[in-house]
């Protein structure tokens, strides 16, 4: 397994992006990616938690009895989340009540949790670290396109700066509604897939099942 | 030394986490305290003043709160007499003006009452006995504005604001909420500053001290009409229910009624 820093922090942007490729983390990706300055908050804030998570799981992976061993890892993922949460709500609380229950909610992140078992149970502790963080990126890269498709076109602004003036502030733009509600990020999660695995035929998965065609038996039935 | 994986191993792993985690979240939460109930204070005082026209986000800093938010008098009144609370009766009830939160005894039996279907309009379920108001005195005594804590359910959840009326108890002064659930770009747009702006001026009682204002489906013309969201009949049907209650006699009406007659 290559442990060199670079292909830790690098291959989760793209060539192993747990957003497109591994489809994890999806809940908050729908959920916070209205604006961009909340974004990017939730995207430090995960990238810390996965990197800790990952760190201090590592440090205490030899003395893991096997018995209890998720336990322990969601013990001290949640701790690291209650820590950020009550730090956001200290130091940045606007956003921490935009935020509200999806920074607690990073405790079930599939992204926290599938690095601490894939990775940090196997590694030494600062490649684990190096880890969380790439993964960290490979999810706020993610959510950042997002972020900035919905908004722009949503609300018509980037960092609540405004770009497009709407309609309903006297401008022209009419803001598009969907871009505002969850599915729209499902759409371009979609889309970023699709041009993700056009570039990377690798990424295509095989057919796991063919539909076999019908018998003439199931015709006449 | 037992093995990690032995019954005596397995619980002493487990016992040193939870002590190490206990104590990790404690301590965070204990220094981080301090920190959080100021910037609770200060987003609670900074709506207010928004509320009341009286500071604006892209013009005044949160520096300036403090001082724009000490020219007003905190006071508790009783909802359904409209009696403002004195000292001794506030020590009686153990309620500090300063800190009292009406949300967070809204479920408390000493300090709340079930509402009977036919009075929650504004579909609550519950209305604290206890509010807070705020009153910005002027120079020579008399109140200049009032801002009341209001509440109401909209589409998707309970809409929380504040409305802020002229000294004279019926000219609406302005109208924030601080927190919702509506749809981002319908409904949400109740804190649109084009459609807030079409609030001050606004009259809420008619001649017959009946709650008139409404907000209404059209252009909203006249004293008492608001142009409702478009897109958002429901939130606008909420903001107006909202508005009938905590200004009828179940709400604030009694309080308001008392500060007319002086």
């Amino acid at each position: 397994m290559a442990t060199d820093t670079k292909t830790l922090l690098f291959k989760p942007v793209v060539a192993e992006n747990p957003i497109t490729l591994q489809i994890l983390g999806i809940c908050s990706a729908l959920a916070v990616t209205t604006s961009l300055r909340v974004t990017i908050v939730m995207c430090i804030a995960l990238t810390v938690v996965t990197a800790f998570s990952n760190f201090f799981i590592s440090m205490v992976r030899n003395y893991m009895p096997s018995s209890i061993r998720i336990i322990i890892q969601m013990a001290i993922i949640s701790a690291l989340v209650i820590a950020v949460d009550q730090l956001l709500q200290a130091f940045a609380y606007e956003v921490s009540k935009q935020l509200s229950v999806f920074v607690g909610l990073i405790i079930t992140n599939c992204i926290v949790m599938g690095r601490a078992e894939a990775f940090a149970m196997k590694n030494p502790p600062v490649p684990s670290f190096m880890d969380g963080i790439g993964n960290g990126l490979g999810y706020s890269s993610v959510l950042l396109i997002l972020a900035t498709v919905r908004e722009l076109f949503g609300s018509g602004s980037l960092f609540g700066i405004e770009i497009f003036p709407l309609v309903s502030n006297g401008g022209w733009y009419q803001g598009n509604g969907l871009m505002l509600l969850a599915p729209s990020a499902f759409f371009i999660i979609g889309f970023l897939i699709w041009i993700v695995r056009t570039k990377r035929v690798d990424q295509v998965e095989k057919n796991e099942f063919h539909i076999a065609p019908h018998t003439t038996r199931e015709v006449v039935h | 030394m037992a093995s990690k994986d032995s019954v005596a191993g397995t619980i002493k792993v487990a016992l040193i986490l939870c002590v190490v985690c206990s104590v990790f979240i404690s301590s965070a939460a204990v220094i981080l305290k301090p920190f959080q109930v100021a910037n609770k204070l200060l987003d609670r005082n900074k709506n207010i003043l928004s509320a009341a026209g009286m500071f604006d986000p892209a013009l005044n800093s949160n520096a300036e709160v403090d001082e724009l938010f000490a020219r007003f008098t905190i006071q508790v009144v009783e909802l359904d007499s409209g009696e403002i609370l004195g000292a001794e009766r506030l020590a009686e009830l153990g309620i500090d003006p300063a800190t009292y939160d009406e949300r967070s005894v809204f479920s408390d039996t000493q300090f709340s009452d079930v509402l009977g279907e036919d009075e929650d309009i504004a579909d609550l379920k519950r209305r604290v006995r206890f509010s807070t108001v705020y009153t910005l005195p002027t120079e020579d005594g008399a109140v200049e504005t009032i801002v009341i804590p209001v509440s109401g359910y909209g589409l998707w959840g309970t809409m929380y604001g504040y409305l802020a009326l002229d000294g004279d108890g019926n000219t609406v002064n302005g109208i924030g909420f601080y927190e919702h659930k509506e749809t981002p770009g319908l409904g949400g747009e109740i804190n649109n500053p084009r459609w807030k702006s079409l609030w001050p001026g606004k009259k809420v009682y008619d001649e017959q001290g009946e709650v008139a204002l409404n907000v209404v489906k059209g252009t909203g013309e006249g004293d008492f009409e608001i142009d409702g969201l478009s897109g958002a009949s429901l939130t606008s049907r909420g903001v107006d229910n909202m508005i009938a209650f905590w200004l009828g006699p179940n709400g604030f009406g009694p309080f308001l009624t008392k500060l007319k007659e002086g």
